[in-house]
């Protein structure tokens, strides 16, 4: 029992490792529900952190591959960013990947 | 019928994510094979799991021998933002029955969470909006990473078509979307400086998670969300 979780996955087992990565999952994506679902009222403070998840979480996604990429896309995400104060979620993309497809036929 | 155009519109919401969905699955099938899985291996992964980023985790690490519990605490951390959706999103699923909560969890990916949350913003999220959204997504995942196991060899340039960057795109178009929130600002300020410093020293994935618990943690600090009743008016 120990020795498959200290040893690495093998080819008669990697099936099962792969299940378990799924159950690892499922458990990340109900947990946070799971616990709040016990309190009938949430302190302010709480309720105030979960309206700032989205944008915490999201920009952490964002922002790296905005940068560490190249000038073409620090440029398409620029463009998409103030796009986006005025266009659709649909049209910033079109916006922003004109310019990724544009710029990496262009040779940048 | 309400349901039905429900479902619809969360289809049609869902359509810019359907086509980044086929790209990732193709790569990742494509990986999968050439990295040590069989065909059914590399499906079930997909099939299993349905988060793209920890599947090439898992690859990176099985590929380098790593020890099952490693692997484990490995996807786990990459998954573990997720705990924060179904804690903010589950807030707003009143109209879900238990099985349609708990089953709407295994597709709780972070288009799908972004989507509920803009949706609950404006109106009531319905199971059939967020299952218009969600559900074919799994299909086209599990089946473009056969695909992509299949032929894997095919796709010799896939970031001509700037395919990986469609998905950053479209999460900064949803992050702007939240910008009318309470502290929105500040808190996604605070995120997105601490996560490029975490990258830099800690690295990744913990950038994520760490970044973005500095921006929710000043959310807290800072102040109280207006009301419900507020916020409509």
């Amino acid at each position: 029992m120990f020795d498959f979780f200290l040893s690495p996955a093998t080819a008669h087992n990697v099936w099962f490792v792969i299940l378990l990565t799924g159950v690892v999952t499922y458990i990340t994506r109900s947990a946070g529900h799971v616990v709040l679902a016990r309190f009938k009222n949430l302190h302010p403070r709480v309720e105030a952190a979960l309206e700032a998840v989205p944008g915490a979480v999201l920009v952490t996604i964002v922002l790296l591959p905005a940068l560490i990429n190249g000038p073409v896309e620090v440029l398409a995400m620029l463009a998409a960013l103030i796009a986006s104060f005025r266009l659709s979620p649909i049209a910033v993309l079109a916006v922003g990947m004109a310019i990724v497809i544009g710029g990496r036929a262009l040779g940048f | 019928m309400k349901n039905e155009s429900e479902f619809w519109t969360g289809t049609k919401d869902s359509l810019p994510i359907m086509f980044a969905v086929t790209f990732f699955a193709m790569l990742f099938g494509a990986t999968g094979v050439n990295n040590g899985l069989t065909f059914g291996e590399t499906v079930l992964s997909s099939a299993s799991v349905f988060a793209g980023a920890s599947q090439f985790v898992f690859l990176d690490l099985y590929g380098k021998q790593a020890p099952v519990w490693s692997i484990l605490l490995a996807v786990f951390a990459v998954n573990f933002r997720h705990v924060l959706y179904s804690a903010s999103l589950g807030r707003y699923m009143g109209e879900f029955t238990f099985f349609q909560k708990y089953s709407g969890f295994f597709l709780l990916a972070d288009p799908v969470f972004g989507a509920g949350e803009i949706r609950a913003q404006n109106q009531k999220l319905t199971p059939a909006y967020y299952f218009g959204f969600g559900l074919p997504l799994y299909p086209i995942w599990v089946g473009f990473t056969a695909l992509g196991a299949g032929f894997g060899k095919l796709i010799t340039n896939p970031e001509a078509f700037g395919f990986d960057m469609l998905l950053s795109i479209y999460f900064l178009s949803l992050l702007m979307g939240f910008k009318a929130r309470p502290n929105w600002l500040a808190s996604v300020l605070a995120s997105g400086v601490a996560s490029v410093l975490i990258y830099k020293t800690i690295g990744a994935p913990w950038h994520i998670m760490l970044g973005a618990l500095v921006g929710i943690t000043l959310a807290a600090m800072i102040g109280k969300p207006v009301s419900k009743g507020e916020e409509d008016v």
